[in-house]
């Protein structure tokens, strides 16, 4: 069997490059990734891919379904939504935030392990992408809330411990998180200055 | 004020244009709350995503290009889909405007461009010339296959004598790159709704040569798409949601409510452009309610069918235009707003080609065309 060309349009090289490893790994090895779409058209052509999948948050989803509708010297792919008997899986990768394109006569059993590949990746790389946010935040709180303990030990002549409990009290009668309190008054603390 | 959970949810996907003010304004000035609607907004950035997201039911409706509920429903490249249109969203905001290079170039044409036929003639001078001198020939952006950029952008040239297919180069981008690709000199100029010619202009990219409500004022540019099935099996929603979209429209035509929209579509969340953008174009051609421009007629449905059977998406066929004619639904309208239920003649574009579109004869009127793929 022939191995199907896959072309991943993604402006984000780590989830490309974590896609390109999946599908890989599940040993599709003619897979090319472009992040720059610019000369789409040229690229595309040169290529001739049999399935392009391409990310939901990408603006040149439209310029494919143009270049898939008017072009002569591609194979025209076509959005899965043509064979409707599978509305699970297009579900499934519309909430993955990835879409896919793929050549008219492909047998489906060949398309559903490249999409499950897809789909698992992409979403691997939202929760990847969640806890990265989550632990800046974290940091990032950590910092503001050292920085109100230390005005507070300097201001009122406390210990570290007391200058936390005061934080901590404050965020539970204002109902905020300890973080926002302590922004408030690292804010205050620069106005003041 | 109504209890945000005694509201009927209705999600709708809209893309960041000037037109998509009604659903905006319904939203943000309570209109939709007024009439028991929890409008959910949900921002996009391709009507592709908009048509997927429409056919797995992610959303109830949506801003769409006039073309797309037509093509949806013919399964023009894609499933059939039966998809309607009880309403439109927005007339014209349209415009053609191309690079400084190329504008000095038609002002040096013996053609005046104070007309969209004179520009258009102006146009084919250029492009004949390129020719002559074996120069590559111009390309144009627009923004979807089934857009009224597209077909008007087209209609316009082919008047000309231009054979779009032919004699230039055609290649759809997104709108937010619209003025980009301009200023790369990617695209020699482009059909586009606004904001993106006045901020072609207001940055120097590029001059404004025509809109195209010069040569047809009341076509329906974006329309309130929607599944069939959704229509039928929401009527009293649907009937709501149309008067809180009434309502807005009704309040955007105020000139005085300008300046208040331009700052809420302004917000990143909407446009993300600037405010005094915005604003100049809702003082353009944009109309939203005066005139009827609420309304989205069978004929207007049948002008753009004659051009994607013109332009080679769709054949002609009989049945096609029985199932056109039931995409844009006046009727859904009238019925819920308690308007005259008598269909108005609705106008379709002057003939700067010199062949009147009739809508009781497509046929003929694509045999009397002689530019068409």
């Amino acid at each position: 069997m022939e191995d199907l060309k896959i072309l991943v349009i993604d402006e984000d090289p780590v989830r490309a490059a974590i896609l390109k490893e999946g599908l890989g790994d599940a040993g599709h090895l003619r897979v090319e990734w472009i992040a720059d779409t610019s000369d789409l058209y040229m690229r595309i052509t040169a290529l001739d891919p049999d399935v392009v999948l391409i990310d939901l948050e990408n603006p040149n989803r439209d310029v494919l379904e143009e270049m898939f509708q008017v072009s002569r010297e591609v194979k025209r792919p076509i959005a899965m939504f043509v064979d409707q008997s599978d509305t699970a899986m297009i579900t499934a990768s519309v909430d993955a935030g990835v879409s896919a394109y793929i050549v008219d006569g492909l047998k489906k059993e060949r398309i559903k392990s490249i999409l499950d590949m897809t789909i698992s990746r992409f979403n691997a790389f939202s929760r990847l992408q969640t806890e990265l946010d989550e632990a800046k935040t974290q940091l990032e709180d950590r910092k503001t809330i050292d920085r109100a303990k230390g005005i507070l030990m300097k201001q009122k002549g406390i210990s570290e411990d007391e200058a936390y409990t005061l934080l901590r009290k404050n965020a539970m009668n204002q109902k905020k998180k300890i973080a926002e309190v302590a922004a408030s008054l690292v804010s205050a603390a620069e106005l003041l200055s | 004020m109504t209890d945000p959970q005694d509201l009927t949810p209705v999600r709708a996907g809209f893309i960041p244009l000037v037109d998509c003010a009604i659903l905006v304004a319904a939203k943000e000035k309570g209109f939709a709350a007024e009439h028991g609607i929890d409008l959910q907004l949900k921002k996009e950035v391709s009507w592709a995503n908009i048509r997927d997201r429409m056919n797995i039911g992610l959303l109830d409706v949506a801003h769409m290009l006039a073309g797309m509920p037509i093509a949806q429903s013919l399964g023009v490249s894609h499933i059939t889909v039966p998809t309607i249109a009880p309403m439109t969203l927005g007339v014209g905001g349209n415009a053609i405007t191309v690079s400084h290079t190329l504008y000095k170039e038609l002002q040096e044409t013996p053609e005046g461009l104070g007309t969209p036929r004179a520009a258009a003639q102006a146009l084919r001078h250029v492009v004949e010339r390129r020719r002559r001198e074996n120069l590559e020939p111009l390309s144009f952006g627009q923004v979807f296959p089934f857009s009224c950029h597209n077909y008007q952008l087209r209609y316009w040239m082919a008047s000309a004598g231009i054979d779009p297919d032919r004699d230039v180069r055609l290649v759809v981008i997104p709108p937010p790159y619209m003025v980009k690709s301009l200023a790369a000199g990617q695209v020699d100029g482009f059909c586009v709704g606004e904001p993106w010619n006045i901020q072609a202009a207001d940055d120097g990219v590029g001059v404004i040569l025509t809109r195209p409500t010069e040569f047809w004022p009341h076509g329906p540019e974006k329309v309130l798409g929607m599944q069939e099935d959704w229509a039928e099996a929401h009527p009293e929603t649907l009937a709501k949601l149309l008067h809180a979209l009434d309502a807005a429209a009704n309040w955007i035509d105020d000139q005085n409510h300008h300046g208040e929209l331009a700052k809420i579509l302004a917000k990143p969340e909407y446009l993300g452009v600037s405010e005094s953008v915005i604003e100049q174009a809702l003082g353009g051609d944009l109309e939203f309610y005066h005139g009827g421009a609420i309304r989205a007629e069978a004929d207007h449905a049948l002008w753009l069918y004659a051009q994607m059977v013109r332009w080679g998406q769709t054949p002609l066929a009989k049945e096609a235009e029985d199932i056109v004619c039931k995409t844009f639904r006046p009727d859904l309208l009238n019925a819920a707003l308690g308007a005259d239920s008598a269909t108005e003649q609705a106008d379709t574009p002057e003939p700067l080609d010199g062949i009147a579109f009739r809508s009781d004869d497509v046929p003929g009127y694509i045999a009397a065309i002689t530019i068409k793929k």
